[in-house]
C-alpha cells in the first residue's frame, strides 16, 4: 500500500438515484471523498464495458456503478443488466491483472444522501488498500483534483 | 450466421507479444450479431491489451477498424490504408474466413482473435446454437426440417440409437435427442411412415472434403 | 428349418430350434491374449457362442477382431461387435474381410457408446454410415457380392451370420419396434438386447414385436446382466444411458445377505421368465469385468449342457 496514495475513482451515477442523492450528500452537508469523480447516466444499464475500460485506460484506480435498488429501475431492468455486465467486467480485469476488485456495482435510492457518501467513502477506502492501479505505477502523489472530468 | 467466441485475451496477447503496434480488424457481419468481433468488441479487445501489455512496460499501439464484411475483397480492401509499415501484426475479429482473407490480401503476420464454432443461430439474446453441419447435401425435408448430421452427437441417419432416453441424448442430459425431436414432429404432421424407409449412405464427398468446396455462378460473373 | 446362409454354429443352433446362450467377454487393456484364451476355455462349453465387444464405453482396448482370433484358436465361437464410431466405410469393410478370413462367422453391428464417455474424450468420431446402414453393408457383401460402393466381389465373399442390437429401454418407445423392423429390413438375422431389469417393459417390448409379426424374421436374443452388489445396480440404474433398473430389483440387492449370490439368483430367474415369452430365441450374457460367473449362471438355469 502506498502511503499517500490518493485513488482517482469514477462513479457513474444514474440520474434517477445515485446521482440525485449525491445532490442530497451536498444539502445535507456531509462529507465524502474527494477522489470520487461522479459521471451521469440516464440509467445504470446504460454503462458499457468498454466505457468501463476507458476510465481505467484513462489512469482510474478505482470504478463503480450506481443505480437504482433492485426492482425499482426507472427502465425496469437497467440496473440488472448493469449488474451483470459489471460481473463481465470484474472477470476480464482479472483476466487482464487490473484486478476484478476494482470495480463495483451499488444500488440505492434519491432519497439515500448518507448511503451515498458511506460508498464513496467505502469504495475509496477498498482501493487505497488495494493501491494504484496497476497503470498508475508510476504514482506521484498529486492533490485529486477538484473539479470532475 | 456463423458463430464465433472471443478467444482467452492472455492467449491473444502471446500471439501478439512480439509486435509494437497492432492492426485490429473487426468484422461488421455474423460476428458482430454474436457479439463476438463486432466495432464494441474490438475496441473492448484493443482496450484489455493495450492495459495488460502497459503493465509489462512493452506498450502496445492499437489500431481500430472495422470493415463492412471481412469475407469480401472489396471490403478487405477498403484496410489498404491502414496495412502500413509500421503495422507489425493483424489481428482479425472475424471468422477463420476474415483470418485468410486478411492473410491473403497482406504480406503480414495475420492472427485469429476468436474461435469459430459452427453456423449457428440465436435461441435467445446471448446465447447461440449450431443449427447446420454444411454437409452440402439438405436432407432436411426427409426428417422434418431437424438436421440430425449435426444435432445428433452420431450424425445417425436411421436413429435414435440406444442411447435416447426420455428425449435427452445419452451424451448429456442438456442435449435434446435430435431423433426423438424428428420423431416427434413427424408424427405431429403424420408422416411417421416415412421414418420407416432406410435412409441410404450419405455422400459425404459433398463435405469437408477434396479441399475447399466451392459454388461458381457463371451468370453473375463480370467478364 | 431355413437354408443356412453362413458357416456359423450360431445360426445353425438358432435354425435348429435351440434356446441358444450366448457370453460377453471384454477384451483387456493390454497387448496380453492370454486372459481371452482363459475366458475362453471357462465359457467355451457353457455358451454357444462369444461376443467380443469393440472398445466399449469408447475405452481403448485389445481389437474384438484380434480377440476373436483368440477365441477361435481357443475353440470358441466368436462374435465380433463392430462401432461405426471409429471407422469408416472403407475400413469397416476391410476389417470385415478381414475378420471372416480369420474365420470369424458372426458380426454385431453397433451405433457405439459416444467417445465422450471413455478415455479418449478429445478423440474425432467417424460415424460415416449408421449401424442400420452396416447391417445393409454386410449383408450387400453376402447376398449380392459387392462392395457398398457396388464393386462386385469376384470370390470369396465374407458370409457373416448378421446380428444387430435393439434397446426396449431407449425412447421413444413406440418407435424402438419400428426401429428394430427397419433393422431386420435391412438384413439382420438376429438381436441382441440391451441389458433387461424391466421385465414389463420387455414384455410390451416382445407383444409389439410379435404383433408385426418380427419374431418369424429375426432370432431375438434377451440381454441379462447379472448384478455384484447393490452399487451396480444403481449404477446401472442412474449413470448408464439406455438402461431401466425397477427399483424392486435395487431393494433385493439391497436386502441380500450375499449381494453376488442375490444378483446370480436375479439373473437366473430372468432368464428362466425370458424362456416362456414367446418370440425369445436365446439369451445373452453380458457379466462386464465378472465373465467367471457365467457358467454358473448358464447351470443353474438349467440350460447345461449345450449342444454341440
Amino acid at each position: 500500500m502506498v502511503a499517500d496514495f490518493e485513488p482517482k475513482i469514477v462513479a457513474f451515477c444514474c440520474y434517477y438515484c445515485a446521482y440525485s442523492a449525491a445532490d442530497l450528500a451536498g444539502s445535507l452537508r456531509l462529507q465524502y471523498p474527494s477522489n470520487i469523480r461522479l459521471v451521469e447516466m440516464p440509467c445504470s444499464g446504460k454503462i458499457d464495458v468498454r466505457v468501463i475500460l476507458e476510465a481505467f485506460e484513462g489512469g482510474a484506480d478505482g470504478v463503480y456503478v450506481a443505480g437504482c435498488l433492485e426492482g425499482d429501475c426507472h427502465f425496469l431492468k437497467g440496473n440488472i443488466r448493469a449488474r451483470k455486465r459489471i460481473g463481465y467486467v470484474k472477470k476480464l480485469l482479472d483476466e487482464i491483472g487490473i484486478g476484478g476488485e476494482r470495480v463495483e456495482m451499488f444500488n440505492l435510492s434519491a432519497a439515500m444522501g448518507p448511503r451515498f457518501a458511506e460508498i464513496a467513502a467505502e469504495m475509496t477506502e477498498r482501493i487505497r488498500r488495494l493501491g494504484p492501479s496497476p497503470l498508475n505505477k508510476a504514482y506521484k502523489k498529486e492533490p485529486a483534483s477538484s473539479t470532475a472530468g | 450466421m456463423i458463430i464465433a467466441e472471443g478467444k482467452p485475451i492472455a492467449e491473444v496477447a502471446e500471439l501478439i507479444k512480439d509486435a509494437k503496434k497492432v492492426l485490429m480488424v473487426g468484422c461488421g457481419g455474423c460476428v458482430t450479431v454474436c457479439l463476438a468481433g463486432g466495432e464494441k468488441e474490438t475496441g473492448i479487445l484493443a482496450s484489455a491489451l493495450r492495459m495488460l501489455r502497459q503493465q509489462q512496460d512493452n506498450p502496445l499501439e492499437t489500431v481500430e477498424v472495422t470493415l463492412t464484411r471481412q469475407c469480401d475483397p472489396e471490403y478487405v480492401e477498403m484496410l489498404d490504408k491502414y496495412v502500413t509499415d509500421d503495422i507489425d501484426c493483424i489481428v482479425s475479429l472475424a471468422c477463420g474466413v476474415g483470418v485468410q482473407f486478411l492473410a491473403e490480401r497482406y504480406p503480414k503476420w495475420v492472427v485469429p482473435a476468436l474461435n469459430t464454432k459452427f453456423a449457428g443461430g440465436t435461441v435467445k439474446h446471448g446465447q447461440w446454437e449450431e443449427r447446420c453441419g454444411l454437409c452440402g447435401e439438405c436432407i432436411l425435408y426427409r426428417t422434418g426440417g431437424i438436421c440430425p448430421i449435426i444435432r445428433c452427437s452420431k450424425s445417425i441417419l436411421n436413429g435414435p440409437c440406444g442411447g435416447s432416453q426420455n428425449g435427452k441424448c445419452e451424451v448429456s442430459p442438456e442435449t435434446d435427442c435430435a431423433w426423438q425431436l424428428i420423431y416427434d414432429r413427424m408424427q405431429a404432421l403424420g408422416k411417421l411412415d416415412m421414418l420407416l424407409e432406410i435412409q441410404p449412405v450419405k455422400d459425404w464427398s459433398k463435405a469437408r472434403d477434396g479441399g475447399p468446396r466451392r459454388v461458381v455462378r457463371e451468370d453473375v460473373m463480370i467478364s | 428349418m431355413s437354408e443356412p446362409k453362413t458357416e456359423s454354429k450360431l445360426e445353425r443352433l438358432l435354425n435348429e430350434g435351440r434356446f441358444v446362450v450366448t457370453g460377453e467377454i471384454g477384451p483387456p487393456k493390454h497387448a496380453g491374449g492370454d486372459g481371452i484364451k482363459h475366458h475362453v476355455e471357462l465359457l467355451k462349453n457353457h455358451v454357444d457362442a462369444m461376443n467380443l465387444t469393440d472398445n466399449q464405453t469408447a475405452i481403448v482396448r485389445l481389437s474384438s477382431i484380434a480377440a476373436a482370433a483368440h477365441v477361435l484358436a481357443a475353440g470358441g465361437e466368436p462374435v465380433i461387435q463392430m462401432t461405426v464410431r471409429d471407422r469408416n466405410r472403407i475400413a469397416l469393410q476391410s476389417d470385415l474381410l478381414g475378420a471372416y478370413s480369420l474365420g470369424v462367422r458372426n458380426v454385431l453391428c453397433l451405433s457405439g457408446d459416444h467417445q465422450s464417455f471413455g478415455n479418449h474424450p478429445t478423440a474425432k468420431n467417424v460415424y460415416d454410415i449408421d449401424s442400420i446402414q452396416l447391417v445393409q453393408t454386410v449383408k450387400g457383401l453376402r447376398d449380392e457380392k459387392k462392395f457398398l460402393c457396388g464393386e462386385e466381389i469376384k470370390e470369396h465373399e465374407p458370409r457373416f451370420f448378421i446380428g444387430a442390437v435393439a434397446n426396449p429401454f431407449g425412447d421413444p418407445f413406440a418407435y424402438r419396434v419400428l426401429r428394430l423392423e427397419k433393422k431386420v429390413n435391412a438384413g439382420a438375422d438376429f438381436i441382441q438386447t440391451q441389458a433387461i431389469f424391466d421385465m414389463d417393459r420387455f414384455e410390451k417390448f416382445m407383444a409389439m414385436v410379435r404383433e408385426r409379426g418380427l419374431h418369424k424374421r429375426v432370432k431375438i436374443l434377451a440381454g441379462v446382466m447379472p448384478l455384484k452388489s447393490v452399487g451396480a445396480a444403481r449404477y446401472m440404474q442412474k449413470s448408464v444411458s439406455g438402461m431401466i433398473v425397477p427399483d424392486p430389483i435395487i431393494d433385493r440387492m439391497k436386502g441380500a445377505g450375499d449381494p453376488k449370490a442375490e444378483g446370480v439368483e436375479i439373473c437366473v430367474e430372468q432368464i428362466k421368465h425370458l424362456q416362456t415369452i414367446e418370440g425369445v430365441a436365446g439369451v445373452h450374457i453380458m457379466a462386464v469385468m465378472w465373465e467367471d460367473i457365467i457358467p454358473t449362471i448358464v447351470e443353474k438355469a438349467g440350460l447345461y449342457p449345450r449342444p454341440k
